[in-house]
């Protein structure tokens, strides 16, 4: 389902209509666990704006699904944890308002791994998500939620965050379109930090030309949001010709399932069609970005989520004596095993004697990352390799293995700590008609390239 | 017992960090009133100070020029290049669970401060850096509970680290003064000590005089006056040299200040000491400022107290004389300016003129405007002290009549001819000699000047007073009594 084919029924019908049978949909689909709650009367009653001529702009009437990280009303935002699981906000994040100006109709929160933690879905404290194609598969994640709820047809579009893949993987595990911007082109205001130096925002939606028209409306400088960029987003009309774009072999390995390879190797043969250049390309620091990641990641995320402690808001542990009590069963209790983990990650690569053997040399070999890319993007326009190592794996197969399921985002990790635009498009099925996707990365601010590049390549 | 003899083989060393709430609007990162005197607990307090989810910091650029300028005022450098770090520790009136602070790269760089001391010298001391940081909230305790008021949180602060270059309680005091008059000269901070606007840690150790080893160190916490400081270092001397003499270990710990009992006392060792895993705060970005910028705002500054002290030294005053207008300077900011004043008539090269008018301001009119029953007029206060000044230069005028002449007019709404008022006030004295001679006959043929008289001319010439007396009564006051004086001595 495209925003085009929604505005044509609403068209047609009315907001009230599309919205109510998108209401419907996501009921009829509960099973999935996508959705953690409906802002049905919020929805409806914005639906009846729109039909009186209230609301307008170039979403008047679409319905959409918010990854339940993001700070929107109608509902908790709950970042899936017992943390926050009765949190009303009292603002929207700025990438909610912002859909909202064009007359977007949120009706439901997404699921996810609870504050975003994890690449399955199955950290959130409410249940995993199933797979839109397989439901003894997992949806992938941290994004689970957005990408099944889009993929089922639910709702044309939905939002999403990406600190290490968590649009691109689920994108990729049930075949919809994913965009991890360029760092700093969304918003971050109103978004749960997890961590600051790689938190993107993004659209997961079921084609790229959907994908360009919400990447046009959420870009650009927010005074809120101190890492944004002045907005450098415009739509392509076509993609650059004769492209010259580098096979990341070191994505390519026999550790990566044949299929997966398979269609990405078929996506090329359709990409040299089109009259573009191929090579292999090597990023020997690939290798040592999985460890990055997981050093500076928890070392950010357990400073920001210092701040859930059950004093102001959300969650507080009842018959606490003293503060250190108070403190410990609050966090005890709203955080999720992953979250503690992650947490305890974090505080120690940060805690005294441990900084410069760990954080600092992550951030130095980070560097020498971000090195690697721009050379080769001196020579190539982008670069290109699968989204994941595999398919949606099974419901609780990687659960008693945090090292296995960190390797799922051995791909997806490097254009996040380099702050590289970065997007995932469906490229066929597997044997077993599991959705395959294939990464797209360019250099920073080549957004609207990338996407132009995959959507000239969708009708093929 | 510890006798000054046992005091005077130790040596100690000072050194003190200071917490300068800056003079902003609005909090370091977020645009809320940073002015919480008085206010309603929680009244002032944005979502980013709330630290609810999603929230982010915005710099507050006015807290950067401000600390642009405390560079100045230091004698430091500002660096071309800062960050911000988080310090993370959980206490409820820390509503991120870290503070936002600069560990790694601070804005202002090392640089010396010169102090002035009572004696008339100075002593430097040097700066190891300044950075700018956020304030917590407010803790109130209350039988089995606590509130928290996050007023406070987010105010923006400059936070002033010297190298341990003090030796005394008396230079220790004079440093905190001296950062006080750098601070409000330079407009960093408002300069409120009663609400805590700087705040001062002192961190003292003790050693044999003579020893190359400093003494382990303690460091009291949160003094807020100048005196406090004082106290505070004296108090720690003490305690720490008798426990060296007593053969016992002094423990690095924190201290507190018991401003009731006048001491120090233990709040929590370095066993106890938190980590408090500094990071990078990703969520802002570096301050970077070229040499040029920093230069433009830092030639936008009013004159600091050294630039001051120069100035006035052309006047050859007393250090308190010049520490007394300095503070005053600072007192009535925004009602009445004492060093521009005095500046502009140096200018004119008056130098006369200008002491008499330092003088005046020092021993006149400070006290009058701090004395709160005195009611002052609308009458411009300089046009009247210049009249004076030259009613005083021509003899017209005594130093008492002159003082009576300033307070019978400076409480009226508009200046009268001011020699004619004091005229038909009586205060104008005759020095007119021939008007004099008259009076002055009739006081040495009186019989009562007899005695004196007779013992002047046998040498003794301490009667003269009396006579001037005699002559001062008959006159109603009026007469000049150096011209009567002179006179006198020539008739007699």
């Amino acid at each position: 389902m495209t925003i085009k084919e929604v505005l044509q029924q609403i068209k047609v019908s009315s907001a009230r209509s599309v919205v109510e049978k998108a209401l419907a949909d996501a009921k009829e689909v509960a099973d999935y666990n996508a959705l953690l709650s409906l802002t049905e009367e919020r929805a409806l009653a914005r639906a009846d704006e729109v039909d009186k001529g209230k609301i307008t702009g170039r979403l008047a009437g679409v319905p959409y699904v918010i990854k339940d990280n993001f700070l929107a009303f109608g509902g908790p935002s709950t970042a899936a944890s017992h943390m926050l699981e009765f949190f009303d906000t009292p603002l929207q994040a700025t990438s909610v308002e912002k859909l909202e100006a064009e007359g977007a109709i949120c009706i439901g929160k997404a699921n996810l791994d609870a504050f975003a933690h994890g690449g399955s879905t199955e950290n959130s404290a409410f249940g995993p998500t199933k797979n839109a194609y397989d439901k003894s598969c997992v949806a992938g994640g941290s994004s689970g939620g957005s990408a099944v709820i889009t993929a089922l047809g639910v709702v044309p579009f939905a939002l999403g965050s990406d600190t290490g893949g968590s649009i691109r993987q689920p994108a990729s595990y049930n075949g919809v379109v994913g965009v991890k911007p360029t760092y700093g082109t969304v918003s971050r205001y109103g978004v749960v930090a997890m961590a600051s130096s790689t938190d993107t925002i993004g659209p997961i939606t079921s084609n790229v030309e959907d994908a360009e028209l919400l990447m046009s409306i959420m870009s650009g400088l927010d005074k809120r949001d101190m890492t944004t960029l002045p907005d450098f987003f415009e739509i392509l009309p076509d993609a650059m010709p004769s492209q010259k774009i580098g096979l990341v072999k070191d994505f390519m390995s026999e550790h990566v399932d044949s299929e997966v390879r398979a269609r990405v190797n078929e996506y090329i043969e359709k990409l040299k069609a089109a009259g573009h250049t191929i090579e292999e390309v090597s990023l020997p620091m690939a290798e040592y970005a999985l460890a990055m990641y997981y050093i500076i990641v928890p070392a950010e995320l357990s400073s920001n989520l210092a701040r859930y402690d059950g004093i102001r808001y959300g969650h507080q542990a009842e018959g606490a004596k003293t503060l250190a009590e108070l403190y410990g069963r609050t966090r005890g209790q709203g955080f999720e095993a992953e979250n503690k983990r992650r947490i305890m990650i974090g505080s120690y690569v940060l805690s005294s004697g441990f900084f410069d053997a760990y954080y600092l040399q992550a951030q130095k070999a980070r560097t020498l990352l971000i090195h690697e890319f721009n050379k080769l993007f001196e020579q190539y326009d982008c670069l290109i390799g699968p989204v994941a190592p595999s398919t949606a794996f099974k419901l609780g197969e990687n659960v008693a293995d945090p090292i296995k399921m960190y390797l799922e985002d051995i791909m997806t990790v490097p254009a996040s700590l380099a702050g590289l635009p970065s997007i995932s498009v469906p490229a066929g099925k597997s044997s077993a008609g599991m959705p395959v996707g294939v990464q797209i990365i360019g250099p920073m601010k080549s957004d609207a390239s990338l996407l132009a590049l995959a959507r000239s390549m969708e009708s093929k | 017992m510890i006798t000054d003899e046992i005091l005077a083989k130790y040596e100690m060393t000072i050194g003190v960090e200071c917490h300068v709430q800056l003079a902003t609007k609005t909090k370091l990162f977020s645009g809320v009133d940073n002015d919480a005197r008085d206010k309603e607990p929680n009244s002032v307090v944005s979502p980013i100070d709330y630290a609810l989810p999603g929230m982010l910091p915005v710099l507050n650029r006015r807290a950067v020029d401000l600390a642009i300028k405390a560079g100045k005022a230091l004698g430091s450098k500002v660096a071309n290049i800062s960050r911000f770090d988080r310090k993370h520790y959980f206490y409820p009136d820390l509503p991120k669970g870290y503070q936002t602070t600069q560990m790694y790269q601070p804005i202002i760089l090392s640089g010396t401060v010169e102090v002035p001391l009572e004696d008339g010298s100075t002593t430097n001391v040097r700066i190891h850096h300044a950075h700018l940081e956020e304030d917590a909230g407010k803790l109130s305790h209350h039988g089995d509970y606590s509130l928290v008021d996050l007023n406070r949180a987010g105010t923006p602060l400059i936070e002033i680290v010297s190298e341990p270059d003090m030796h005394s309680a008396t230079e220790a005091k004079a440093y905190a003064a001296e950062l006080y008059r750098l601070m409000t000269f330079a407009g960093v901070t408002y300069g409120d000590l009663y609400h805590g606007n700087m705040r001062f840690d002192v961190n003292v150790s003790v050693a044999l005089k003579g020893a190359d080893k400093l003494g382990i160190r303690t460091e009291t916490k949160n003094l807020n006056s100048f005196r406090s400081v004082e106290r505070a270092v004296e108090y720690e001397f003490r305690r720490q040299v008798e426990l060296v003499e007593k053969g016992e270990r002094i423990i690095q710990e924190t201290r507190g200040w018991d401003e009731a009992k006048q001491k120090t006392t233990s709040q929590r060792s370095k066993e106890n000491a938190q980590d408090y895993r500094y990071m990078p705060d990703a969520d802002i970005p570096p301050i970077i400022l070229s040499d040029q910028e920093i230069a433009e705002i830092q030639a936008d500054m009013p004159k600091l107290p050294g630039e001051w002290r120069n100035i006035l030294s052309s006047l050859d005053l007393s250090y308190q004389a010049v520490e007394t207008l300095l503070d005053a300077e600072n007192e009535f900011r925004g009602k009445i300016e004492f060093l521009n004043t005095i500046k502009s008539i140096i200018d004119d090269g008056d130098y006369e003129k200008a002491k008499f008018i330092a003088n005046w301001q020092i021993n006149i009119l400070i006290p009058m405007l701090r004395d709160e029953a005195f009611v002052f007029g609308k009458v411009n206060h300089l046009e009247l002290e210049a009249t004076i000044y030259e009613l005083v230069k021509s003899e017209k005028l005594s130093s008492t009549n002159a003082k009576q002449l300033f307070k019978d007019l400076i409480s009226a709404d508009s200046l009268p001819n001011i020699e004619k008022f004091a005229e038909d006030k009586g205060y104008i004295q005759v020095s007119d000699e021939g008007a004099m001679v008259a009076i002055i006959d009739e006081v040495l043929n009186d019989p009562i000047s007899v005695k004196a008289v007779a013992d002047f001319k046998s040498g003794n010439e301490k009667v003269i007073g009396f006579l001037v007396g005699q002559v001062m009564k008959k006159s109603g006051g009026k007469a000049n009594p150096g011209l009567a004086q002179k006179l006198l001595k020539e008739r007699m």
